[in-house]
């Protein structure tokens, strides 16, 4: 790879992340706002209301949301005129690296089982990349904190259970109660493999939240109902939306995949120019 | 209510649901600190002291962002703070049943909205360190506070907002 190219990928990179740490998307902020106009009980208002000046606040001081910076889970959207080789993933790698440096992030990136921190948010497998077909050259980060991420669930119903999928979704608010900083965003994949219900319900936060379908209304509507609230004080909003990606999949199976996403819902991309 | 520590009688006045700020100095523990404190003693006055379950980001002198921790992972090591003295534990989640009957006629539990790091930061002066070997998101940083916004999250009289609404939300999921 043109050395040059390999440099405007980790800037790229760089420049995404600092960017989705600091500053909420604008369908984000606007869910937010939604919602505490929609509060009436005054501790549900006062906790939207002090999300909010975080957010102004980071947006004005260039200072992370929240001192969870998450790990890196970047999109990639690659043009036929960049080949596909290892050099792209260590260029992201190394944005990664600048980033943490730059920005601040905090290094939260450890070996699972040692548990010893990499000090760079990089390790065996992370960044987690993801690259499909595009027209121009973006990368996209979605840092993902650890408070909701580890509330999230996938369940391999039965085919015959299509009609418990809301069930399902609500049950998994239901038991991460006031954990993963709710309102949550909840990503739902349903059908494929296994593994890729998990995949689909990540990329199904990278969605705007600012519309939702039938389906989607549906389940949110059923997870407000349970009345947790902001920070699991208790309120209409336990969660801004609920955004679903499908796949087809066996015969036999029906994965049911949630991505639980607090408040944050932290993603920002940036082009890579191309000569 | 505007609270200042250290806290006295005032906090057993104080309601599941109110809203407070704190002002003066707050002692931040996640469990690394609390592990130690049992082992080696509070390093602090623990009498009407807040100890606030954070791992800060510190620059220098400078806090850089303070957000909450979950409360939940200190609910088997909170008791003998509260026996020192300790008024009010802060932190975002919530606390259990052993822990709302360890506040009973002592103390409060108060929430700081979850993710509000920048938020915090911006009413924090930093004071002091104990243990810094615990590394910086472990260690215990006593740090002055201008008007904290909380909310009570459990009362010296044994109310748990956090349990009641999730006995609610559980009587709501039975019915949908």
């Amino acid at each position: 790879m043109d050395p040059r190219l390999y440099d405007r990928i980790a800037a790229a990179t760089a420049r995404a992340y600092a960017e989705a740490v600091v500053q909420l998307p604008p369908d984000v902020l606007g869910a937010l706002e939604r919602a505490r106009a929609n509060e009436i009980d005054p501790v549900a208002r006062a906790e939207l209301e002090n999300i909010l000046a975080n957010v102004d606040l980071a947006r004005s001081t260039g200072l992370p949301l929240c001192q969870d910076t998450g790990v890196p889970v970047v999109y990639v959207t690659l043009p036929p005129t960049v080949p596909f080789e290892q050099a792209l993933f260590d260029a992201i790698a190394d944005g990664v690296r600048q980033a943490t440096i730059a920005v601040p992030l905090r290094p939260n990136v450890v070996d699972p089982c040692t548990r010893k921190n990499s000090g760079d948010n990089t390790g065996a497998g992370m960044p987690v990349v993801h690259v499909s077909p595009g027209d121009t050259f973006t990368v996209t980060v979605l840092p993902k904190g650890a408070g909701a991420e580890n509330m999230s669930r996938i369940e391999m119903l039965l085919p015959s259970e299509v009609e418990r999928i809301p069930e399902v979704v609500v049950r998994c608010v239901l038991e991460a109660g006031a954990r993963p900083c709710p309102p949550v965003v909840l990503g739902v994949g349903i059908g494929g493999t296994f593994d890729q219900a998990a995949a689909l319900a990540k990329e199904a936060l990278l969605d705007p939240i600012d519309a939702m379908d039938a389906y989607e209304t549906v389940l949110c509507d059923a997870v407000n109902r349970l009345g947790i609230g902001p920070m699991g004080l208790g309120g209409r909003t336990t969660a801004l939306a609920v955004k679903v990606k499908r796949a087809a999949c066996h015969t036999a199976s029906l994965p049911v995949a949630i991505n639980v996403q607090c408040w944050a819902n932290r993603r920002a991309t940036s082009v890579v120019e191309v000569d | 209510m505007d609270l200042t520590t250290p806290l006295g009688d005032e906090v057993l006045s104080l309601q599941a649901g109110d809203r407070v700020t704190l002002s003066g100095i707050v002692y931040t523990a996640r469990d690394e600190a609390h592990l130690e404190m049992m082992r080696h003693g509070i390093p602090f006055d623990p009498i009407g002291a807040a100890v606030y379950h954070c791992g800060p980001v510190i620059a220098g002198d400078r806090v850089i962002a303070a957000g909450p921790t979950t409360s939940a992972r200190m609910n088997r090591l909170s008791d003998f703070l509260l026996d020192a003295g300790v008024r009010a534990l802060i932190g975002k989640g919530g606390m259990d049943a052993t822990v709302t009957e360890q506040l009973r006629g002592r103390g409060v539990y108060l929430a700081f909205t979850g993710g509000c790091a920048a938020l915090a930061a911006a009413r924090m002066e930093l004071e002091d360190v104990y243990f810094p070997e615990l590394g910086m998101a472990e260690a215990v940083w006593a740090i002055r506070l201008d008007r904290l916004p909380l909310v009570v999250g459990i009362d010296s009289h044994g109310r748990n907002l956090f349990a009641e609404v999730q006995a609610r939300a559980v009587t709501a999921a039975g019915r949908s």
